[in-house]
């Protein structure tokens, strides 16, 4: 009945029907050469270091910036952010645990896997964005380069963030840096891939585990980060990515009661209140939208990276002990 | 107040093994005087350096929680004077305040440091009458850390620049601040010190069971000849601060107090640019594992939890036990309890002095009455309570569990549960187990085992083989729902500041 009902529907003109005739600007499926018949890559959440698809088993169609369709995506729900904290609360002590040596490594390799999948982010980004070669490559190189520079700060940022405290009694005295928890990441709608990179990494290089809302509109460079993430010793669960249409999924993260800060630099000015409040119930720490929006901002600037944006991630604990015989 | 069931008791001290009638513990009264205080029969707002009425002229009474008597009559500020006092606030900012050097801000602070330490025993007086606790914590601890604190941010405002690499830090505005009733003055130095050191002007709402050390100290503030409406001060109920921190013209919100109220302010500014500090409410577990210092932990245990009635957020409330040496530890403990002077807050003998109103008493009296319902052991001291003013004597609850209310709730009084572990595992694992995450306390005498459990607590203060010290270059402030932001130190400093540029917003 319901095939039957479907079958009689006017089909929407699918941009896949023309995809052997029309290269598209991504990678996905593309023959290599000649009339091949391309493979195409199912694109996946990626929670606790698996790549299961949504628990609901919807999806959406993702365009290019000309309109071309360049995949499904899955519709993520409520009960894959769960799955996801989850996930992410399990693995976040381990990596917390990990010393600050071992965490700079592993961001650093990320950085060496995305160098060698940088023809791949370069045609995602270009479909995803509607950019040229050059102006992508820029994008990529600077995503790439930021994980290097983050990679540097684990073993630093301690020491720039961390003080020892001259108090007036026989006492040694010291604050430290340590990760809030479990931090939720609502990733920037435009910037698919260098806007996502610049909000992660000042959060997994202190020790957090990150649940991320991928950009609803170009989310596919992200998961082939979270490919890159799989295969760089970024332990399972410490990224956890959902695809899907934020209306459905931005509430449900900022109202986790298991999630210890909200990124929500990636929201849009609408949302920004909802998702504030939301974030009350369990006085979640809440980096807000930037006042002027996102439309214009730069995230090829400097002024994107910095360590105190780690430090809006971490807590600070001050440990007192008596100096005596 | 009645109890359900009679709890087990310890006689006066000299019943463990004392011989003799007299009681060799036995103290004359020694009441500190208070003739050379003046409490005015009636305060105005401090708004311009000028007290005046509220408008419409509106006053509630104050009164000493010791004696119930009243002590003075305090403006009832509405709607319209929130405006005038952050009015007055914006204007210092823009004209005289916001504009002084660093260097001209540092001198200011460091005269406010030095009256307060001049008026010492007038602010440690005042402060006793007003909020029930002990002479000796307001003349020890809570006056001196206050002109410790102005002290101490007096020496940053000219260093700004050193403190935050990469940054121009520049004040914010207008600051609103709300503090609690448990350190009336403390927590006033507290909030307004880092503002003003950063070029912040402030509007600050004391508590209204106790502004009075407040109003003495907006007389400090004329003595130190500070521009006009650097500090305001308005005093009212709890909507007052609503109406304060909601106010548009606000640019920082500072907040100590219940987790509860936090909420509420945290959703009233959700949307806005203001920059907040919430500092609130705790659950703190004290971990005395089996090789620590016995004796030294008695101390701790006792000034973690009977400090100021018990009345501090960041509390050792939660006492966890290494189960081989619960026996002697519970013993040594109900001993020291019984040797715990309960009474009248001016005299400088006393350590457990008024709980500060006639509401909290009854929440705490509620609480115990859930922990006895609950099934938890209860013992209290033998010892007299005054026949008038809100008194509860010292109580310690064996036989908690996790699940009790006494174990999850903050009771913010002199109540101590105490629970049992096997392995620090367990103990990190109960200890970590509540919303909370303001402070905790391990003893032992090992010190890779004390770093263990350090690192292992998720709060933000933790003191280790010591409890409840308090510094003004010592970050100090909460994980989890007990609050975000620091105060004290260098942190706290970064809190009054805009620090934005170049990070990405």
């Amino acid at each position: 009945m319901a095939r039957a009902r479907t079958a009689t529907k006017a089909r929407r003109p699918s941009v896949l029907d023309q995809r052997a005739a029309q290269p598209l600007a991504t990678t996905n499926g593309r023959g290599s050469r000649g009339d091949r018949i391309g493979v195409r890559k199912t694109y996946k959440l990626y929670i606790g270091g698996a790549f299961p698809r949504t628990e609901s088993g919807r999806a959406y169609e993702v365009f290019g910036a000309r309109g071309e369709l360049l995949a499904n995506a899955c519709r993520g729900t409520r009960k894959d952010i769960r799955d996801a904290v989850r996930a992410a609360r399990k693995a976040q002590a381990g990596w917390a645990a990990k010393t600050a040596y071992n965490r700079s490594q592993i961001l650093y390799r990320i950085a060496e896997l995305m160098e060698g999948r940088r023809d791949q982010f370069v045609a995602e980004v270009m479909a995803a964005e509607g950019v040229g070669r050059a102006r992508a490559t820029r994008l990529v190189d600077a995503s790439i380069d930021r994980w290097v520079w983050y990679a540097g700060w684990a073993d630093k940022y301690p020491q720039l963030i961390g003080t020892v405290n001259p108090v007036a009694g026989s006492y040694f005295n010291f604050s430290v840096p340590e990760p809030t928890g479990v931090v939720g990441i609502i990733a920037p709608e435009a910037s698919s891939l260098l806007g996502l990179v610049s909000r992660l990494a000042p959060v997994v290089v202190s020790g957090n585990a990150a649940v991320v809302i991928a950009s609803e509109s170009r989310p596919l460079p992200a998961v082939t980060l979270t490919e890159v993430l799989a295969t760089s010793d970024v332990p399972g669960g410490v990224v956890n990515l959902i695809t899907g249409l934020r209306r459905e999924l931005a509430s449900h993260l900022a109202g986790h009661m298991d999630v210890n800060a909200l990124d929500a630099f990636g929201a849009s000015a609408d949302d920004r209140v909802t998702l504030e409040d939301l974030a009350v119930e369990n006085v979640k720490r809440f980096v807000r939208p930037p006042a002027a929006g996102l439309d214009r901002y730069d995230w090829l600037a400097d002024a994107a990276q910095s360590p105190y944006l780690i430090g809006e991630f971490v807590e600070i604990k001050t440990v007192w002990h008596p100096i005596g015989a | 107040m009645t109890l359900t069931k009679k709890p087990e008791t310890r006689p006066a001290p000299n019943s463990w093994g004392l011989v003799g009638g007299e009681n060799p513990w036995e103290y004359a009264p020694a009441p500190e005087a208070t003739d050379h205080v003046r409490i005015e029969p009636e305060y105005g707002l401090f708004i311009g350096n000028e007290f005046g009425p509220a408008k419409p002229r509106k006053t509630f009474t104050v009164i000493n929680p010791a004696t119930e008597e009243p002590l003075a009559k305090v403006a009832h500020a509405s709607k319209a004077d929130v405006n005038r006092a952050v009015a007055a606030a914006r204007e210092a900012h823009r004209s005289s305040w916001g504009r002084l050097s660093g260097t001209e801000r540092a001198k200011y602070l460091y005269r406010i440091a030095r009256i307060l330490q001049e008026r010492s025993r007038e602010f440690a007086v005042v402060e006793s009458m007003n909020s029930g606790k002990p002479i000796k914590e307001s003349r020890d601890v809570d006056v001196p850390l206050a002109a410790a604190h102005f002290f101490y941010y007096a020496g940053w405002a000219d260093k700004l620049e050193y403190a935050f690499p990469h940054r121009t830090p520049r004040s914010l505005g207008v600051a609103a601040q709300v503090i609690p009733w448990n350190f009336p003055l403390l927590m006033l130095a507290w909030k307004i010190a880092p503002a003003l050191a950063a070029g912040n002007t402030v509007v600050l709402k004391p508590a209204s069971t106790t502004p009075l050390t407040a109003y003495l100290f907006a007389d400090v503030v004329r003595q130190a000849d500070l521009p006009p409406g650097a500090v305001n001060i308005i005093t009212g109920p709890g909507e007052i601060g609503m109406e304060l921190v909601r106010h548009p013209d606000v640019n920082k919100v500072a907040f100590t107090g219940s987790t509860a109220v936090g909420k509420m302010i945290a959703r009233a500014i959700a949307g806005t640019d203001k920059k907040v500090t919430l500092e609130l409410g705790g659950k703190a577990a004290n971990i005395v594992m089996d090789d620590a210092p016995l004796d030294q932990a008695i101390e701790g245990i006792i000034n973690g939890i009977y400090f100021n009635q018990g009345e501090v957020c960041c509390a050792g409330s939660r006492l966890f036990v290494q189960e081989s040496v619960y026996e002697p530890l519970i013993d040594k403990l109900k001993n020291r309890l019984a040797t715990l002077r309960v009474g009248d807050p001016l005299d400088k003998n006393t350590d457990v002095g008024a709980i500060n109103s006639a509401g909290q008493l009854a929440k705490v009296q509620e609480l115990v009455e859930s922990g006895i319902a609950e099934g938890a052991e209860i013992f209290q001291p033998d010892c007299e309570l005054p026949t008038r003013g809100y008194f509860f004597r010292p109580t310690l609850f064996t036989g908690v569990s996790q699940s009790h209310r006494i174990a999850q709730e903050e009771i913010f009084g002199p109540v101590l549960s105490v629970l049992t572990f096997r392995t620090p595992e367990e103990a990190i694992e109960k200890a970590n187990n509540t919303p909370y995450g303001l402070s905790a306390g391990v003893w032992t005498e090992k010190g890779s085992r004390i770093f263990k459990m350090v690192n292992a607590m998720r709060a933000g203060v933790v003191w280790a083989n010591t409890f409840n010290r308090f510094d003004p270059t010592s970050p100090f402030g909460g994980y989890k729902e007990s609050g975000y932001g620091r105060e004290g130190g260098v942190h706290g400093l970064g809190a009054y500041l805009d620090l934005s540029d170049g990070a990405g917003r």
